[in-house]
């Protein structure tokens, strides 16, 4: 039996049609798009026609505000430092307690800088306080950075209604939207998001290529100066094949649309109703009403993450977790404390991100393979008794040094 | 994804001594939940002989925390009491053919929880002396927590000082942000700030600004030998050792022996002794590893 892939949260496969398309552009294909000859010209045009189905893909008003650059944390990077670059009289920053650390480790850094960085906390479904964040909004603000997906639990936030906020109050609005583009019908010319990042391999493009979208008229400040590649704003020679396979897989984005909110969907509840069922003691966390449809996130009580997916992976199940020991750090996903889920399950906690590749077969092995795991790590653990967990947990199992 | 031994992912796949062992007279309940490592070793000890008849362990924790514990109650069984107390955390590892930098903390809490269990066994309090940070040098698994300890205890000030001390930061030195952090902040507490040398790092000595000094090979090789001897206390701290194979010319053959053999930090050490070479005698000299075929020859 084949492999199961539950892991596209993190990474998805080239679509063959994509490397098809993309082929050309290393061996025949190679001039420099800048050039005048016909080496060059013919990519040129190439890298045209992807920016254009990038544009169609996010309904951008202007192909001029596609901005490629060479990932989804370059194109974070590009906007947050922008605006503070274009309003050096603002210094703060608003952004969420959950963001993905592509934004949040760059504003943790910005405060030793000096400036200031308010995070919006959420509650236990992962949702945010609107009324707080309108308090929140100021002529101090130089940037909103708010996920318009988490790529953990799925949640989405309402970033266009925030937009709109952040715009009455004369505010720059960005989003880091690598974990929505593709699944979900975006429309940028009807909302007020002045900037949004999107990666190429979270849809089934090549890794290395990422997109900066920049409405028309908002103040740009380049991240990296040089070439006049990119109308000047992002100096460097274009990944031009990369390009030209981001553009291919947002068309094939845009006419599996439908598929991904009505199959993927499918496969995703099967999987957790049936895992749900089978298992005692393990939740869904975030928002089941209001996220991604590909997108599952479900804590397992009593057990530690990486023991989890090593098991899986032995019975050949990609999927991932939020647990301390696959990252090398020692907190759980900071997620899933910000949610407050009590560290116990919080370790335990397991993402399975689905891609339109998937098939019900393989939810349905998927069912039948994971409750043996759970119950062999649960018998390990010293928080597990008989037939459920022991007694007040925290109490029976209270170890030095906690 | 982790680089597990093939020990690791036996004793993980298939743990040995899983479950509470029944009529323990000794129990250790270690770790931190907020790391997500917490581990229960429970011993059945023999009161006339002290010696440790049976083990079991309950772990909440990763793939390498069960294979640790399950490493430990292997190890132990059949052990008096202070010959299992001598067990190290290195030894756990080494049982279980290495474990990852960022995973040594579970071998710790191995040795820990064997503690712990022995002084419930005898009826004293076990307390820890041990606080485990976030880790910063990835190269010597160095964490937050012992840097900070050993920069206030010596009154460090340098990144350089804190290499020295600790080895933290003398790998691949990606994690010299991270000290600076560290040292910024602690030096702030004693009402010091912070001030990093030069940008980049100071040239080698020139080799030539040692005495070149005429030798005769046999004085070159034993003078070459010397410099290796007090190299070699270093290695063997963590195990691992040095032996010279053959000099031809500017060329220093060497066999990196012990824990050295395979360790990602090899080609590190190489430069590290062929710096100390090429300062001690005074001449540039290149330090590579001894093909196989000249030790066939020297067997043979």
């Amino acid at each position: 039996m084949s492999d199961i892939y539950l892991d596209n949260n993190a990474t998805t496969m080239v679509d063959p049609a994509v490397f098809d398309e993309m082929k050309p552009y290393f061996c025949e294909q190679f001039g420099n798009p800048s050039s005048l000859h016909n080496f060059g010209n013919k990519v040129g045009f190439a890298l045209k026609k992807a920016r254009k189905q990038v544009q169609d893909l996010i309904g951008a008003e202007h192909d001029s505000e596609i901005i490629f650059t060479s990932c989804g944390t370059e194109s974070d990077s590009t906007a947050i430092l922008s605006a503070l670059k274009a309003q050096p009289e603002r210094k703060e920053i608003i952004t969420t307690v959950v963001e993905h650390p592509a934004v949040l480790t760059l504003c943790e850094y910005l405060e030793t800088e000096g400036y200031t960085v308010h995070k919006l906390e959420v509650d236990s479904k992962g949702r945010l306080d609107l009324d707080k964040y309108k308090s929140l909004l100021s002529d101090n603000v130089a940037v909103v950075s708010v996920m318009w997906a988490n790529n953990e639990s799925g949640t989405l936030f309402p970033v266009e209604e925030m937009a709109q906020m952040a715009a009455q109050a004369g505010v720059m609005f960005h989003t880091d939207a690598v974990q929505a583009v593709g699944k979900l019908p975006i429309n940028l010319k009807e909302s007020a998001i002045s900037m949004l990042s999107l990666s190429g391999h979270k849809l089934h493009a090549p890794k290395g290529i990422g997109v900066l979208y920049l409405r028309r008229g908002v103040r740009y400040r380049p991240l990296l100066r040089g070439g006049h590649q990119e109308r000047g704003r992002r100096a460097g020679t274009e990944n031009a094949a990369a390009i030209v396979g981001l553009g291919k897989a947002c068309e094939m984005a845009a006419e599996h649309m439908a598929f991904e909110n009505t199959q993927v969907k499918a496969m995703r509840d099967r999987l957790e109703e049936g895992l749900l069922a089978a298992i005692p003691n393990c939740f869904v966390t975030g928002d089941p009403d209001n996220r991604l449809p590909n997108t599952a996130s479900i804590a397992f009580e009593y057990i530690e993450g990486e023991a989890i997916l090593l098991l899986l992976n032995k019975v050949g199940i990609a999927a991932s977790s939020g647990s301390a020991c696959t990252s090398g750090s020692l907190e759980p996903s900071h997620v899933m404390r910000a949610m407050g889920i009590p560290y116990t399950a919080a370790h335990g906690t397991v993402r399975f991100s689905f891609s339109r590749y998937n098939t019900m077969e393989e939810v349905e092995r998927v069912i039948k393979e994971v409750p043996p795991i759970v119950a062999k790590l649960r018998k390990l653990s010293p928080y597990w008794g008989e037939n459920g967990p022991v007694e007040n947990p925290g109490e029976a199992f209270a170890p030095v040094y906690a | 994804m982790w680089d597990y031994s093939e020990k690791v992912k036996e004793h993980f796949y298939d743990p040995k001594n899983a479950g509470a062992v029944e009529g323990a007279n000794g129990v250790g309940d270690v770790g931190s939940i907020s790391c997500g490592d917490a581990l229960r070793l429970t011993l059945k000890v023999d009161p006339e002989t002290e010696v440790i008849l049976d083990a079991g362990f309950q772990t909440f924790g990763c793939g390498s925390a069960i294979a640790s514990s399950s490493a430990l109650t292997e190890m132990i069984k059949g052990m008096t009491l202070d010959d299992a107390l001598k067990i190290s955390n290195q030894d756990i590892a080494d049982y279980l053919d290495g474990l990852p930098p960022e995973k040594m903390h579970c071998s710790v809490m191995g040795r820990e929880a064997l503690q712990a269990a022995v002084a419930n066994y005898r009826g004293e309090v076990w307390e820890d002396d041990h606080e485990e940070g976030a880790l910063v040098c990835k190269c010597f698994a160095i964490d937050e927590v012992m840097i900070e300890d050993t920069i206030r205890a010596n009154n460090l000030s340098t990144v350089e000082e804190v290499t020295n001390y600790t080895k933290a930061g003398g790998g691949c030195s990606s994690c010299h942000e991270g000290i600076e952090n560290i040292l910024t902040r602690v030096m702030a507490e004693r009402g010091e700030t912070f001030s990093a040398g030069g940008a980049v790092p100071a040239p080698a000595p020139a080799a030539a600004a040692a005495k070149p000094g005429k030798m005769t090979t046999l004085q070159r090789i034993r003078k070459i030998e010397q410099i290796l001897e007090s190299i070699r206390p270093a290695l063997q701290a963590d195990n691992g050792d040095v032996e010279l194979v053959d000099v031809d010319g500017n060329t220093i053959y060497v066999n990196l022996t012990g824990a050295c053999t395979g360790c990602q930090m090899a080609a590190m050490t190489m430069g590290g002794i062929q710096q100390r070479l090429i300062e001690d005698l005074g001449e540039f000299v290149k330090v590579v590893p001894a093909p196989k075929e000249s030790l066939v020859s020297m067997g043979a």
